[in-house]
């Protein structure tokens, strides 16, 4: 599990991060809804560790996070972010492979072992990805380069995972598809995740918490029903919203109204 | 057969690594035998090559001015070369990782003019210690790439050109103060300082010989075993240390074994240019990006690499010799011009 508690980030003079405190549960999927600049990846950034918080406490399993080594943070949370530009040509398996870093141990003489293929193999065939393999990186599509970023955090087997705008480049059928599979993690292996989107509705869809942030502060945290409702969304985005039932799921649906 | 089944068939195993290595080696020996026959002196060859295997424990026949020429003068100076090329292209690889830069190189980083810095400075100081040199390398190399590495990063991190302008801008300081303190040197050490500077071998057979190659083996080995750490960090910083790479450690031990690579090699020979960049593009062509693979590749191909650019420079124009830094440079430029317009 891992908690932060009063958790304020500030570049320089301005504070990006304001007292924030959530905690991810195991089974739980949460949703980091906001503006632009309000801080969302920031927070997403401290809670790996790669963001130092200027106050304020993480705990990764009831232990602070900047005591843990990174290999002991790697293997319980994982990221994934937009890719950066690869300048060496590698394949999308060999990409992958990477996620099984923090699994390397002496009896294998540092080299990938049987089920670190067998790992990568299988989170291929969940992307979607495995018909790709042997492509090079960045022979790939945007979303193919997408998938396989999230394939490589899935590899890594951590229990919690965190998203930032993961389906930023996708499809409409592979942005379900990829928030079905985090879904799928959380209810069969118990896994947390935290995910920042600007899709409200596809948040709605698969999130059981919803974070409202703006300008570094958390506005609402809460079930989908009580974050999503229309004055708290006009006051955040500053934009007309008519909410409704979906017609199947019955999750609120969110409509920019001008 | 499934396509990632293939792809795991393509990809870099131990295995793999262990044959091209080997194969490596064999070559490597070859080559060692092949220019120590090589040479103003005609040496009998198969009293040279029975000498040879026996590591000079036996005469094999040869007259004692041929033993002297082969153990003394021709070997000492190939296994110079060897320590030195690769010394330089291990220490190009692992930058090149560490940068995500192909174009990172000792040369055009300045690390190797620091080394310079430092042998002339250990010279003019420590005239009589000739263990400073190497130390005095070590520390003027550490420092230009810490200088290097601070001017190149930007708010948006290190991109290659401006990776690459750093560089120019510390060479050019540290040539400089090269010129500087050459100036104050009397006409004739100038000769053959200008020849050093340029990467020159004939200085081989001393009591530190031992020296590089030590720290050639020893430094290889170590970048070697953080090569699946290297093999993320050409993947981003930030990747890296999401996937658990201890970042810090790793560029911090980069840094130190590769100017400790650098400083021995420029402190023994000179600035040989362009091997950590030839050597490393050639062998990433060959056997792929996998560091596991390609820094122990890269260690093996650059002592290859200076053993035949040097053997070149000692016999094209024999009795005269040429540097071997002119050599490495006529193939190294061009080479730079190519991989630059692709970058």
């Amino acid at each position: 599990m891992l908690e932060a508690r009063n958790l304020t980030i500030k570049y320089g003079h301005r504070t990006a991060v304001d007292n924030v405190s959530l905690s991810l549960e195991p089974g739980v999927l949460t949703a980091v809804i906001g503006p632009n600049g309000a801080g969302k990846s920031t927070l997403l950034r401290s809670l790996n560790g790669s963001l130092i918080p200027n106050s304020g406490t993480i705990l990764l399993n009831d232990k602070p996070l900047g005591k843990l080594s990174r290999r002991t943070v790697a293997k319980q949370i994982t990221v994934v972010a937009q890719e950066a530009e690869l300048r060496f040509p590698i394949t999308v398996f060999e990409y992958v492979l990477g996620g099984r870093f923090v699994w390397a141990n002496s009896t294998t003489w540092g080299w990938e072992s049987e089920r670190d293929l067998q790992v990568a193999e299988g989170v291929l065939e969940e992307t979607e990805l495995h018909e790709l393999s042997g492509r090079m990186m960045n022979e790939l599509s945007g979303g193919e380069r997408q998938r396989a970023v999230l394939a490589r955090a899935l590899a890594t087997e951590a229990p919690i995972l965190l998203l930032d705008e993961p389906t930023a480049n996708l499809d409409l059928s592979h942005q379900a598809a990829l928030l079905g599979l985090v879904r799928e993690r959380c209810n069969s292996r118990k896994s947390s995740a935290l995910i920042i989107t600007h899709d409200i509705n596809l948040a709605a869809q698969f999130a059981d918490v919803i974070l409202l942030l703006r300008a570094g502060q958390v506005v609402k945290a809460g079930t989908t029903q009580q974050v999503l409702v229309p004055d708290l969304l006009r006051e955040v985005f500053s934009v007309d919203v008519l909410v409704d039932a979906h017609p199947i799921s019955g999750v609120p649906r969110v409509t920019p109204v001008h | 057969m499934t396509s990632s089944q293939q792809a795991n068939q393509n990809r870099v195993t131990l295995r793999r690594t262990i044959i091209t290595l080997l194969v490596l080696v064999a070559a490597l020996v070859i080559v060692v035998g092949g220019a120590a026959l090589l040479g103003s002196e005609r040496l009998p060859v198969s009293n040279s090559l029975c000498a040879l295997t026996t590591l000079g424990t036996r005469q094999c026949g040869l007259t004692s001015d041929h033993f002297d020429i082969l153990f003394q003068i021709r070997l000492p100076r190939i296994l110079l070369a060897a320590a030195v090329g690769g010394s330089l292209a291990t220490a190009g690889a692992s930058y090149q990782a560490l940068l995500r830069n192909p174009l990172a190189e000792p040369y055009l980083l300045g690390v190797s003019n620091g080394a310079a810095v430092g042998t002339m400075l250990a010279l003019l100081f420590f005239g009589s210690l000739e263990w400073s040199r190497p130390l005095m390398a070590f520390a003027g190399a550490l420092v230009a790439t810490l200088a290097v590495y601070r001017l190149a990063r930007g708010r948006v991190g290190a991109t290659p050109e401006r990776l690459i302008l750093a560089g120019v801008i510390v060479t050019t300081f540290l040539s400089s103060i090269i010129v500087f303190v050459t100036t104050m040197m009397d006409a004739t050490r100038i000769r053959s300082f200008t020849f050093w500077l340029l990467g020159d071998l004939s200085g081989a057979n001393t009591g530190l010989l031992p020296v590089p190659i030590a720290v050639a083996v020893v430094g290889a080995i170590i970048l070697t075993l953080n090569a699946r750490s290297l093999n993320l960090l050409m993947l981003g910083e930030r990747d890296a240390f999401d996937l658990g790479v201890e970042v810090g450690r790793v560029r911090m031990a980069v840094f130190l074994i590769a100017s400790l690579l650098v400083g021995s090699s420029v402190a023994a020979s000179g600035s040989v240019g362009y091997v950590g960049l030839v050597v490393p593009h050639l062998t990433r062509l060959s056997v792929g990006s996998d560091n596991r693979i390609s820094i122990p590749s890269a260690t093996l191909g650059g002592a290859l690499f200076v053993i035949i650019a040097d053997t070149i420079a000692r016999t094209v124009i024999a009795p005269r010799e040429l540097p071997v830094g002119a050599i490495t440079a006529l193939i190294g430029a061009p080479l730079f011009i190519y991989l630059l317009k692709r970058v």
